[in-house]
């Protein structure tokens, strides 16, 4: 039993049933669902959530299916983690980094709205899912096609990282890879899901996907002890995860779960080869030039981002901000989170650390207030970043005096 | 100069279901404006009061975005081809 009362414009209000949609018919404006938050809150608290599973699903009042979960049943619930030694390194005394690189089952954050994507697909009756993919949703989607036993065929922009594309195809699906960047993919995707019956994640089921995103919120909120942040760092590419986690700690609010009042800043945090977002807030508009990508930053590399309006507006009216980072600075603040704190983020991790570091050194977040930087994706997948990074490892003979020889010199480096 | 433009679902109500349109015109601007010839009403569903299209729709033209272009005083020829295509969520 759902709490879904069915779909509504996010700009003309205009109501719509529950179905495979994503755009008000009347005004384009992009629909929302739409909740009964009274029913809600008769049933939600802190106790029925912390009794409920170690993943997302211990918000399961809170996500936009009518049944129970078809897929990903151990999504979510990532480590937050108190980051002491990275927080002397950027000058803040009270940091915490979530966890999302270690994500179940493809390590990001994207399993956060594929398990529900997939689950409201199942709803509807789709027997085949698509996407239009930067990597981390191909993987993910695939990976949950493959557990619900469903058929996918996943859209990404030629000349992605090799982790990600074969952490899709291992999955059993049909890839393909469109030349041009995700924005040629996407606009490709949306001509193509006018004429296939396939549930496309990030179209047609656009509104019930993108708030599974609003459990990595949530869990931030829950893991700080029922407490929002003063400020979150949250990369942007279209937009979607930086609206939906201001909105969940707002949820949180007005559900009566928080022990205080959410005034968290919400910054954005782009590469400077795509910072369409973060140069509208600079700038002082919330209209969108969109830009032709060019970043290491592949993850997040989208051009012409589709709520960069309310990604503009969430960063302002919080009392946030929006900063880039180059390339050099993504791979410094990849190796700083590592060496610190032992985690192994992508690009789009190197991001958000060193748009955090510009911050600080710009007085917008000061090192007394309680900061999260999200980290949304794992390492392993965006080697080719690094790989001019690091010289080979020493190679030395299986002996003592061979292994002495090169420590000896390692030491006088 | 005829070109093709392709209707995005919701407005093919207003174009007897049809997903590709012939539409006469030497800018984009034009284009809308015989579009709403031909099929009355579609122009305000695309377009703001001033004429520019609205934040929620992207306009291409042989695949590139008109932003990138003169926006809708964009020049088109014949054999060209219009996709006005509602905005689509992706990325984070």
């Amino acid at each position: 039993m759902g709490y879904v009362k069915g779909l509504k414009c996010k700009e003309c209000k205009r109501e719509y049933p529950k179905q495979p949609i994503h755009v008000c018919e009347y005004c384009f404006g992009p629909l929302e669902v739409d909740y009964d938050y009274e029913a809600i809150g008769k049933v939600i608290s802190r106790k029925s959530i912390e009794s409920g599973p170690a993943s997302m699903w211990r918000y399961k009042d809170l996500m936009p299916i009518d049944g129970e979960p078809r897929v990903g049943l151990h999504v979510g619930f990532t480590p937050l983690v108190r980051a002491k030694n990275l927080g002397k390194a950027l000058g803040l005394n009270n940091l915490y980094v979530k966890n999302d690189s270690v994500n179940h089952p493809t390590f990001s954050f994207k399993d956060r709205v594929v398990c529900v994507a997939i689950s409201k697909a199942i709803e509807f009756g789709f027997d085949m899912v698509s996407c239009a993919s930067t990597g981390n949703l191909a993987n993910s989607v695939a990976a949950h096609a493959a557990e619900a036993g469903m058929k996918s065929c996943i859209f990404i922009p030629d000349g992605l990282e090799a982790g990600k594309i074969l952490g899709t195809m291992i999955y059993g699906t049909q890839l393909i890879a469109v030349h041009g960047n995700y924005d040629d993919v996407n606009r490709l995707c949306s001509e193509i899901a006018a004429h296939h019956d396939w549930a496309f994640v990030n179209i047609n089921i656009r509104p019930y996907y993108g708030d599974g995103s609003r459990s990595y919120g949530y869990e931030i909120a829950e893991q700080l002890g029922w407490r929002a942040p003063d400020n979150v760092v949250v990369p942007v590419a279209g937009s979607s995860l930086i609206t939906k986690v201001y909105k969940a700690f707002k949820e949180f609010e007005m559900l009566g779960l928080l022990e205080n009042k959410v005034t968290t800043k919400v910054f954005a945090a782009q590469a400077t080869g795509c910072s369409p977002v973060t140069t509208a807030i600079k700038n002082g508009t919330d209209v969108i030039k969109p830009v032709k990508p060019n970043t290491i930053a592949k993850s997040i590399a989208i051009g012409n981002p589709a709520d960069g309006y309310y990604g503009v507006k969430t960063a302002m009216n919080s009392g946030g901000w929006g900063e880039d980072v180059t390339d050099e600075e993504i791979i410094a603040a990849m190796r700083l989170l590592a060496e610190t704190e032992g985690i192994f983020t992508e690009t789009a991790g190197g991001v958000t650390v060193g748009v955090t570091r510009k911050l600080v050194e710009q007085g917008r977040i000061r090192p007394d207030e309680l900061t999260v930087i999200c980290i949304t994706g794992n390492g392993l997948k965006t080697q080719e970043a690094l790989a001019k990074s690091f010289a080979a490892p020493a190679v030395i003979e299986p002996n003592l005096h061979s292994f002495e020889e090169v420590f000896s010199n390692s030491l006088t480096v | 100069m005829p070109v093709k433009v392709r209707i995005p679902t919701p407005l093919m109500k207003l174009t007897a279901n049809q997903s590709e349109v012939t539409a006469e015109g030497n800018t984009i601007s034009e284009i809308l404006n015989n579009l709403d010839n031909q099929f009355s009403g579609i122009k305000e569903r695309i377009c703001e009061e001033n004429g520019s299209p609205r934040r929620f729709i992207n306009i291409y033209l042989n695949e590139e975005d008109i932003r990138f272009l003169d926006a809708e005083k964009t020049q088109v020829k014949d054999g060209d081809e219009i996709s006005i295509i509602p905005a689509i969520a992706g990325g984070h």
